[in-house]
């Protein structure tokens, strides 16, 4: 038995909840699906105060937005199946869900949806090593959901891998929850991340290892210890320069890659960025893929930050509404440009640039 | 840009930044120090400030520029600033010590009167403290600021205290 | 180690706990909160053996995706012990291969 649903929005993120929001205030039948026990996507992890425009809640904890937005997609009226997850796209905007039902019993569900929305965002990189796979090795994102969610400690002694934004945080917030950071390994000659993040965490004493990469993590049952050593600038092991740390926890922060298996499934056209974490499917301005009625928001697009796929979620759910016919043209036109200028000042700077020329091609890539 | 590879700013780096204020500003009172001096697009110090002190404009991108003459060292920039970046020092607090207040958001919280071990840009322990001031206003939204005492010279220098140790895991903390 | 206070999440205000029971030991944890969380806090890191190696393996990505925390749970494996919450009596067992050790 299919259901007929106007909108449909895999992935309750925050691309999702305001494309979800955006449309729903306009009219539109919203409905979002997400695999979770709790929408929010990674926005209940982000403790932190973001960046940005004041004017677009900056100065503002990700975990404080996430409860927001909830907040106003609870107001719109927009339905959220939760527990669920979207097992198959099919052609034409068939979704095909695995629905968790208040008995905690399972129900496949198809949906025929007018307009869908793929919010998958991104998962984490892993970079193996020897003795990666001992327990006590980890993503980033695990420690950051362990300590910040959770309320555990992973471990009490860590080394976190990577020196980009998320891992010059999550040391930081590691640091907050009582754990103790013997220090950042980065394989680059620089700091990957903003320099005030990095010097927040110099302050604590925390040394950041430029130009070394880990050798190997140690242990019998569970990390114990971890081997670094210094790389030339081929990369490559500098022989004579290991050093042994006394650790119980490595943590892993290598990027993160967007996830787009259901925008394959609907044939959907990608592209290899690797300045965006990988293959991402390309779409115009309006966030529609090559695909007549999917869009795409978030990091699915390509991995930048919570504020881009905020603003990405609402110029899908403000093309929708267009579409759709909930809004005027001139008044759809308005509220995009506006969202376009935000998401191009976003964009701006050194730490931006390369996120801004990989947009621009896609959408040239994409122009109908 | 040595931050780049060491993840703090140097104090060249820092006093040729559009920001830093001057030998004779600082003879005057307390002034607010922003160490931000990369281009992110960032600007809530620019709202924070009442008396209009922190310029961004647009786009905001543009590293903060300190009005000097406009800023009264207040503080109320400290908790707002996303990265942490931002300190007050009060260079004419007494003939042998000097006041500064940054954010610190960790647990335990130092207790006012205290002495506590200051640390520089790169953590190290550089001199001795006093606790003067533990601020968590609500509309700090939990970054609370610490001033500390401190001996003159070391006021271009600490930026920061080390972090406290907890007891046990059940402390408390006092709001202010 | 639990995270009893904490400068932004403020105090743990959950008091209520259930009993679960892992390889046959009891212990306690915070009702609702996800299987792995409470098993790391009474220090346990290992959810599984491997098929071939039997090498051990924890959690990866913390939040559903990667499968290395599965363990049996209420006799039934592969449970992702990083998304499902805890329940009063529950019965968890270290994964060994696929199934329980016999």
């Amino acid at each position: 038995m299919t259901i007929k649903k106007e909108v449909v929005i895999i992935g309750g993120g925050p691309s999702g909840l305001s494309a979800a929001v955006e449309a729903a205030k306009k009219g539109a039948e919203v409905l979002v699906v997400d695999e979770n026990l709790r929408a929010g996507g990674q926005l209940f992890k982000q403790i932190h105060k973001f960046f940005g425009s004041s004017a677009h809640r900056a100065g503002i904890r990700g975990i404080d937005i996430a409860s927001e937005l909830l907040e106003e997609a609870r107001e719109c009226g927009v339905e959220v199946w939760l527990n669920s997850v979207v097992v198959g796209l099919f052609k034409e905007k068939k979704v095909t869900i695995k629905k968790t039902l208040a008995d905690n019993s399972e129900k496949l569900e198809i949906i025929q949806a007018k307009k869908i929305v793929i919010a998958t965002g991104a998962s984490e990189n892993a970079v193996s090593f020897k003795g990666w796979t001992l327990p006590g090795v980890m993503g980033a994102g695990a420690a950051q959901t362990m300590i910040n969610v959770n309320r555990v400690l992973p471990g009490k002694r860590i080394l976190m891998i990577g020196s980009g934004n998320v891992g010059l945080i999550v040391t930081y917030q590691l640091l907050q929850a009582g754990a103790e950071v013997v220090g950042v390994v980065e394989a680059a000659p620089q700091i990957g991340g903003y320099g005030v993040h990095a010097a927040k965490i110099r302050r604590t004493g925390v040394p950041i290892y430029t130009s070394h990469t880990i050798l190997e993590a140690r242990g019998d049952k569970g990390v114990e210890e971890a081997v670094i050593c210094e790389v030339n600038d081929k990369w490559q092991p500098i022989r004579g320069t290991e050093k042994i740390l006394e650790v119980d926890t490595i943590t892993i922060a290598a990027g993160l890659k967007p996830l787009i298996e259901l925008a394959m499934m609907h044939d959907c056209k990608c592209s290899f960025f690797p300045q965006l974490g990988g293959w991402v499917p390309l779409h115009d301005e309006n966030m529609e893929s090559t695909n007549a009625g999917i869009y795409l928001v978030g990091d699915v697009t390509g991995v930048e930050e919570a504020n881009t796929a905020l603003e990405e979620g609402r110029l899908a759910g403000t093309a929708i509404a267009e579409v759709l016919k909930y809004i005027s043209l001139e008044d759809a036109m308005k509220l995009k440009r506006e969202i376009w200028q935000r998401l191009n000042e976003l964009r701006m700077g050194p730490f931006g640039e390369a996120r801004m020329l990989a947009k621009n091609d896609i959408l040239a890539g994409c122009k109908k | 840009m040595v931050l780049r590879k060491i993840g703090y700013l140097t104090k060249e780096e820092l006093v040729n930044s559009k920001s830093y204020p001057s030998e004779e500003r600082f003879n005057k009172g307390p002034v607010a120090i922003i160490e931000c001096t990369e281009e992110i697009p960032c600007n809530p110090c620019e709202v924070a400030c009442r008396f209009n002190a922190i310029k961004i404009g647009k786009p905001i991108t543009n590293t903060p520029i300190l009005d000097e003459n406009l800023c009264i060292g207040c503080g109320l920039c400290i908790a707002k600033c996303p990265g942490l970046a931002i300190f007050v020092v009060e260079k004419t607090y007494s003939d042998k010590e000097g006041l500064i207040s940054f954010p610190h958001e960790y647990l335990p919280l130092p207790v006012t009167g205290s002495n506590v071990e200051a640390v520089n840009r790169e953590g190290r322990v550089i001199c001795s403290g006093k606790v003067l001031k533990v601020l968590n206003k609500k509309s700090f939204d939990r970054t609370p600021v610490v001033t500390i005492a401190i001996p003159k010279e070391k006021l271009d220098e600490v930026r920061g205290i080390k972090r406290l140790e907890s007891k046990d895991s059940k402390y408390l903390y006092r709001r202010e | 180690m639990r995270i009893n206070n904490h400068i932004i999440l403020g105090k743990d205000e959950r008091k209520e706990t259930v009993e679960i029971k892992v390889d046959g030991r009891t212990i306690h944890a915070k009702k609702g909160e996800m299987i792995v969380a409470a098993l790391i806090t009474n220090g346990i890191r290992i959810n599984r053996y491997t098929v071939k190696k039997k090498e051990p393996r924890g959690i990866f990505c913390g939040i559903g995706q990667c499968t290395d925390c599965v363990m049996v749970v209420n006799g039934k494996p592969n449970v992702r012990t990083c998304v499902t919450p805890v329940e009063s009596g529950m019965i968890i067992d270290t994964q060994y291969g696929v199934g329980r050790k016999e």
